[in-house]
C-alpha cells in the first residue's frame, strides 16, 4: 500500500465558516450541505494524483485554514 | 442492590462514618492489572473501559498532572452524580485518589455544575475532612464550571479548566490526549471514580460478581416518568421493565428514552431488554449516562422529542455550522410536526437533515441529537405519520414529561 492511500482530507468544523471555496477546488471529494458547509466524502481515493492535487488546492484555498490532509492509521 | 449508595440516607456521610462503612481510606491503591481485570467501563455516557484510558495516559512521556472528577451531569434527566456526591462523596474521592496515585498525578480537580450549590458544599466539606486526616496522595480542589448540556463533554471541561472557555475542541486523532497547560489529564465520571474506590478495597473478582461479562458491576440509573425522578442502583443486565417497576413507574408505557437526551427511544414492546450496552444494541440504544424516561399513555413521543430537540439546538456551542444551523432546522421541523403542520414532506426533510448533520461536529452533540430524533421517528412511526397527515394526537400540547431547563436565549448562555 502506498503512503498516500493512508491519507485523508478532513475539515476542522470549528474553523470552517462555510466560505465554500473548497467545493470549487475539489468537487471530487466535497459537496455542500443546505447551509453551505462542506461534506467530505467518506470514501476518498487520494492515491489518484488528480484527486490528490485537487485536495491540496482545497487545503491551500481555504480562507479559514480549516482543511488538512491527515495521515490516518490503518485504512 | 447497593454498592455505591450503601447507607445513603440523603445526608453527607462524614469521613469516619464512611470508613466504618466501607473500610479505611488510608493506604488504598489499585494496579492497572486489577483495574483491567475488573472490566469497569465509564459511567458518563461513552462507556469506554476505564483501564484503557489509564493505560493510554501512562504512555505519555510528559506524565499526567491531573485527575478530573466529572460531575457536570449536563443531561437534564440525570441526577445520579449529584445523588452520589450528596450521600457518599468520599467514595468518589477515594477512587480519584487511587487513580491519581497510579498515574503519579498530584492534583484531583472535582468539577460540579455552578448552580449545584448543595453538591459544592458537600464536596468542599469532604475535601476539608481529608485535609485534616493527611491521607497520602494528591491534593483536591473543587471547581464549578458553567451549567451547559455539553459542559461535561471532556474536551469542553478540560478547556474550561485550562482557559475558562467551556467549548469542545476538534480532536481528529483517537484516542487524543487532553492537557491542562502542558500536562496530561485523566477525566472520568464521578460514578466511575466511586466504583474504583470500591474495586481498590474489594478487588476485581468481587466487582464482577454482578452485572454482565462485558459490562460488570452496578450502575446508577435515574428513572423518570410519572412522578419525580428516582435514582436506583442496579446490576448491569437488569431488564428495563424491572428497573422501571423498581422506581414505581407503572401503567402502560409507549416508549422509553434510554441513555439521555442524546440517547435513543425504545418501544414499549422492548422493555424486557436487559440494561447493558451489548443487549441494548439490538434495539439501537446504549446505557449512556444511566437514564430512563418512561413515556406514559397521556404523553406524546413526537411532542417530547420536539421539546428535547429544541433544547439541544439551544445548547449547541455554535462552533460548527452543521450543528449551529442543522439542529435548529430539525427542531423547527419537529415543532411543525408536533402540531400537525408540514405534511409528509416534513418527515422526509427531518430524516434528510439528520443525515446531513450526523458526524459533522467537533463533538458528539449533533450526533446524539439526531440519534434521538431518528429513534423517535422509528419507534413512534405511526404517531409521526398521523401528525404529518394533520392529525396530531390529543397529547401533543398536553402535560410535559421531560425535565427541560428553562429556555435561555443564545446570547444568555454562559460558557466561561
Amino acid at each position: 500500500m502506498s503512503r498516500r492511500s493512508e491519507q485523508h482530507l478532513v475539515v476542522n468544523p470549528i474553523r470552517c465558516d462555510g466560505f465554500g471555496h473548497c467545493v470549487e477546488l475539489c468537487p471530487e471529494l466535497i459537496t455542500l450541505d443546505e447551509w453551505g458547509y462542506p461534506i467530505i466524502a467518506a470514501e476518498q481515493n487520494l492515491n489518484r494524483p488528480d484527486v490528490h492535487q485537487s485536495a491540496k488546492l482545497a487545503v491551500k484555498g481555504c480562507p479559514r485554514g480549516a482543511l488538512e490532509i491527515r495521515r490516518v492509521k490503518g485504512n | 442492590m447497593t454498592r455505591l449508595l450503601e447507607g445513603a440516607n440523603n445526608t453527607r456521610t462524614p469521613l469516619d462514618a464512611h470508613e466504618a462503612r466501607f473500610g479505611s481510606s488510608a493506604n488504598l491503591s489499585i494496579s492497572l492489572a486489577d483495574l483491567s481485570a475488573s472490566g469497569l467501563t465509564g459511567h458518563g455516557g461513552a462507556g469506554v473501559p476505564t483501564h484503557l484510558k489509564v493505560a493510554f495516559l501512562r504512555q505519555q512521556s510528559r506524565g499526567v498532572g491531573y485527575v478530573v472528577v466529572n460531575a457536570m451531569e449536563g443531561e437534564p434527566a440525570s441526577q445520579k452524580d449529584r445523588t452520589l456526591l450528596l450521600n457518599n462523596p468520599h467514595l468518589v474521592l477515594d477512587g480519584a485518589m487511587v487513580l491519581a496515585n497510579l498515574l503519579d498525578a498530584d492534583s484531583v480537580l472535582v468539577c460540579v455544575p455552578r448552580n449545584s450549590k448543595d453538591v459544592a458544599i458537600a464536596v468542599n466539606a469532604a475535601i476539608a475532612e481529608r485535609g485534616s486526616r493527611k491521607l497520602r496522595g494528591p491534593s483536591f480542589e473543587l471547581f464549578t464550571p458553567p451549567d451547559r448540556f455539553i459542559g461535561g463533554e471532556e474536551s469542553a471541561l478540560v478547556s474550561w479548566l485550562d482557559s475558562r472557555n467551556a467549548l469542545p475542541t476538534f480532536r481528529p486523532e483517537k484516542p487524543s490526549l487532553l492537557r491542562i497547560g502542558r500536562r496530561g489529564v485523566l477525566v472520568d465520571n464521578a460514578e466511575t471514580h466511586a466504583h474504583v474506590g470500591l474495586i481498590a478495597r474489594r478487588g476485581p473478582d468481587w466487582f464482577r460478581q454482578v452485572g454482565t461479562p462485558e459490562q460488570p458491576g452496578t450502575a446508577l440509573v435515574t428513572v423518570s416518568g410519572n412522578g419525580a425522578p428516582k435514582i436506583l442502583e442496579v446490576p448491569y443486565g437488569t431488564p428495563i421493565e424491572q428497573i422501571l417497576s423498581g422506581a414505581g413507574v407503572s401503567g402502560s408505557i409507549s416508549g422509553v428514552l434510554v441513555g439521555g437526551f442524546g440517547g435513543s427511544w425504545i418501544s414499549g414492546r422492548d422493555l424486557a431488554t436487559p440494561f447493558d450496552n451489548h443487549s441494548l444494541k439490538s434495539v439501537g440504544a446504549s446505557v449512556g449516562a444511566g437514564i430512563l424516561v418512561a413515556l406514559g399513555p397521556t404523553s406524546c413521543g413526537i411532542a417530547e422529542t420536539a421539546r428535547i430537540a429544541d433544547y439541544m439546538a439551544r445548547e449547541s456551542a455554535r462552533q460548527c455550522g452543521p450543528c449551529a444551523f442543522g439542529l435548529p432546522a430539525i427542531a423547527d421541523d419537529l415543532a411543525s410536526l408536533r402540531v400537525g403542520r408540514g405534511g409528509r414532506q416534513v418527515l422526509k426533510r427531518i430524516l434528510e437533515r439528520c443525515g446531513q448533520v450526523d458526524g459533522r461536529g467537533a463533538c458528539r452533540h449533533p450526533d446524539g441529537t439526531v440519534r434521538m430524533v431518528r429513534s423517535a421517528l422509528s419507534v413512534f412511526a405511526t404517531d409521526a405519520a398521523a401528525h404529518a397527515d394533520g392529525r396530531p394526537c390529543l397529547h401533543a400540547t398536553g402535560a410535559r414529561l421531560m425535565p427541560i431547563p428553562h429556555a435561555t436565549s443564545a446570547e444568555d448562555l454562559e460558557w466561561s
